[in-house]
């Protein structure tokens, strides 16, 4: 809309003109304010959007400041005190303690770390490669190259990613870092077909066919064209598949395939823990509710994501 | 009929994108840093052994050409033997394999029943509490992973109230029903054993809803949200005014097209138990083909691993394949359109 003032006001003659001119560069600020305060005062009118957002804006702050937030830190790495092992929840503890004495509220928290940082470096890794095929199959439908392309995203989808990455990750030394790795190889079909989809749409909207007959490059094309239009979808994807691959790295990590110990995985923790059912059933407990809370808490953003960004397409 | 061509279109697909998973299983494999003779043989063997080995495994040909002699073998059943077992990969994915389908189909059938019927009651109540709680009940289960479940039900089902076992498929000192279907509960009902079934299915309930509960959240909350979309058309108001009971209204017209959605998706989730079933099956002991495989895995026994994962890449290729033949049959758009372009 804003572009429309710029070229009118560029239409009038003379200087008359230019001294109607608008400044268009602090309306299109003031209107893209506007946007996100509408946005957000969609976003703020469901609960459960908001407490999503509360729920992980909550994880990442303790998750950054853990060694300052929790109670006993150094209880995150190679520590014992077999003198208060196998405590119950009580309020020294609030979660009680493992078999070697560790505080289990410190572990999960510090679990939490290697949780995001899991869910950042594998949507890092997998989005760029998967939207790039997207974007390149999707503007070829029906050349060889999009043949190519989507049929080896069909093989990678043709079997759940938990279990590729668990075979990979086997092959590979036990690490966090490895495991961030199989998942990667995992993921990126998710993003290429959901971009695949959207482009093969879009490259039959006018904007594009004006911009193809003004002979623009094919890379301008695809990255300012089609790209700022998939953008949404792909935001939106991002927030729910934080919670997902969280969750794919907590299954690694339970097998002991992922975070290795003594640093506490949130998965290793409720593995090592389900040994101990029924009598100290706080060991898995706690951290098994830990990884329930994250994901939730993506899920509900990127479901309040979703419900917005979809909306405001329309 | 051109339904015969589409699955038929959809088979051959099928198979290449089996042979592409066959290309990245056999690369996995080949990733490992280290000889496999050697692994195979142990550290102690002396050279010569691991010689013959490698010729045996062709180690020494070029690449491609082992990867010949591995699909040849692998479309005959032919794995290798196991390092684990020390039996052929075949002998035991024949014998834990059914245990997981066991599981897998009983969770299937919850996510499907229960999905639905949760998703409908949802529907109909639409905003009132009954389906406020399955909303948030949905939703929780959406979130939380199976073994979480699997761990939860076991401390309060089996440990806390004492309802149901918590480990393996059997009590001990029953004996296992003659091997027909290797279905525990099918075989002993098919032997008449009543005891025996009773057992198999009490062992199988924690597992079993373990794995299902994520996928009839999702179920439920497909079900609802069609049916209640599909609820406010047109063509329900005009069968209301037609003054078509609602009975029939609910179970003939509204439940058809408000299922397409679900039925897919639930093909989608009933692969996913397969692979939640890695860890449900460690956490309950259950000997199936995941246990089998996670031991596998761990110990680097490549045969066993290649296998257990193209079973279940051809199983969740059977199962999307039939998927798309009930969407086929349940949604009259492709079906009519499959069959006018004859």
């Amino acid at each position: 809309m804003t572009d429309v003032t710029g070229s009118w006001a560029s239409g009038l003659p003379g200087e008359a003109g230019r001294v109607a001119l608008v400044d268009w560069r602090e309306l299109q600020r003031r209107s893209r304010r506007e946007n996100i305060g509408r946005a957000w005062y969609k976003f703020s009118r469901n609960p459960l959007s908001v407490a999503g957002l509360v729920i992980v804006l909550t994880i990442v702050l303790l998750a950054v400041l853990a060694p300052y937030v929790t109670p006993y830190p150094h209880h995150a790495g190679p520590f014992t005190d077999f003198a208060n092992a196998k405590l119950p929840p009580n309020p020294r503890y609030l979660f009680g303690t493992d078999t070697i004495g560790r505080d289990i509220l410190t572990r999960v928290i510090f679990g939490f770390q290697d949780a995001l940082l899991m869910g950042v470096i594998v949507l890092a890794l997998v989005v760029p490669p998967g939207v790039l095929l997207g974007l390149i199959a999707g503007y070829n439908q029906g050349t060889w190259i999009d043949t190519v392309i989507m049929r080896i995203t069909d093989i990678f989808l043709a079997v759940p990613p938990l279990i590729l990455a668990l075979a990979i990750a086997s092959v590979l030394k036990p690490s966090l870092m490895n495991s961030m790795m199989a998942v990667s190889l995992m993921w990126w079909p998710w993003y290429t077909r959901l971009v695949y989809g959207l482009t093969s749409q879009l490259r039959n909207e006018y904007f594009v066919k004006s911009a193809e007959t003004l002979g623009a490059s094919k890379a301008h094309i695809l990255f300012r064209e089609i790209l700022p239009n998939c953008v949404s979808p792909i935001f939106t994807k991002m927030s729910l598949d934080m919670g997902w691959v969280i969750l794919i790295g907590s299954a690694l990590s339970f097998v002991g395939l992922g975070v290795q110990p003594p640093k506490p995985g949130l998965g290793t923790m409720v593995a090592d823990g389900a040994r101990y059912l029924p009598d100290q059933w706080w060991i898995p407990v706690f951290p098994a509710l830990g990884i329930v809370v994250i994901v939730l808490g993506f899920n509900l953003l990127g479901d309040g994501l979703r419900d917005l960004l979809a909306a405001e397409e329309i | 009929m051109r339904l015969v061509t589409f699955i038929l279109k959809r088979a051959l697909h099928s198979i290449f994108v089996l042979l592409g998973l066959s290309v990245v299983i056999f690369g996995i494999s080949r990733i490992l840093p280290g000889d496999p003779a050697r692994m195979a043989v142990g550290a102690r063997a002396p050279q010569w052994v691991v010689d013959n080995l490698r010729a045996q495994m062709r180690l020494d040909e070029p690449l491609f050409v082992q990867y010949g002699y591995w699909l040849a073998d692998a479309v005959q059943g032919k794995f290798g033997i196991s390092l684990v077992t020390r039996r052929e990969v075949a002998e035991d994915i024949k014998e834990f394999f059914p245990a997981t389908l066991e599981l897998a189909l009983f969770a299937g059938i919850l996510m499907g029943g229960l999905g639905i019927l949760l998703g409908t009651i949802s529907a109909q109540h639409k905003d009132r509490w009954i389906d406020n709680v399955v909303r948030v009940l949905s939703y929780l289960g959406v979130v939380t992973p199976a073994f979480v479940f699997a761990i939860i039900f076991m401390l309060v089902f089996g440990y806390w109230l004492k309802w149901l076992p918590t480990i393996g498929r059997l009590s001990e000192g029953l004996a296992r029903p003659p091997m027909i279907t290797g279905l525990m509960t099918v075989d002993a009902l098919l032997a008449g054993d009543l005891v025996v079934f009773w057992d198999a299915l009490k062992h199988l309930i924690l597992p079993a809803v373990a794995l299902a509960m994520g996928g009839l959240a999702q179920e439920a909350r497909i079900t609802r949200a069609t049916m209640s979309d599909n609820l406010t058309k047109d063509y329900i108001a005009a069968e209301r005014a037609l003054g078509i009971p609602e009975r029939v209204i609910m179970g003939k017209y509204l439940l058809k097209p408000s299922l397409i959605p679900t039925v897919s998706i639930l093909g989608l989730d009933f692969a996913g138990t397969l692979s939640s079933a890695f860890l449900v099956e460690l956490i309950f002991n259950w000997p199936g083909m995941s246990r089998y495989g996670i031991n596998a895995m761990l110990r680097k026994d490549l045969n066993a691993i290649a296998a257990v994962i193209l079973v279940l890449g051809v199983v969740f290729i059977v199962v999307n394949i039939i998927v798309d033949i009930v969407v086929a049959y349940l949604d009259p758009r492709i079906r009519l359109s499959a069959e006018r372009s004859e």
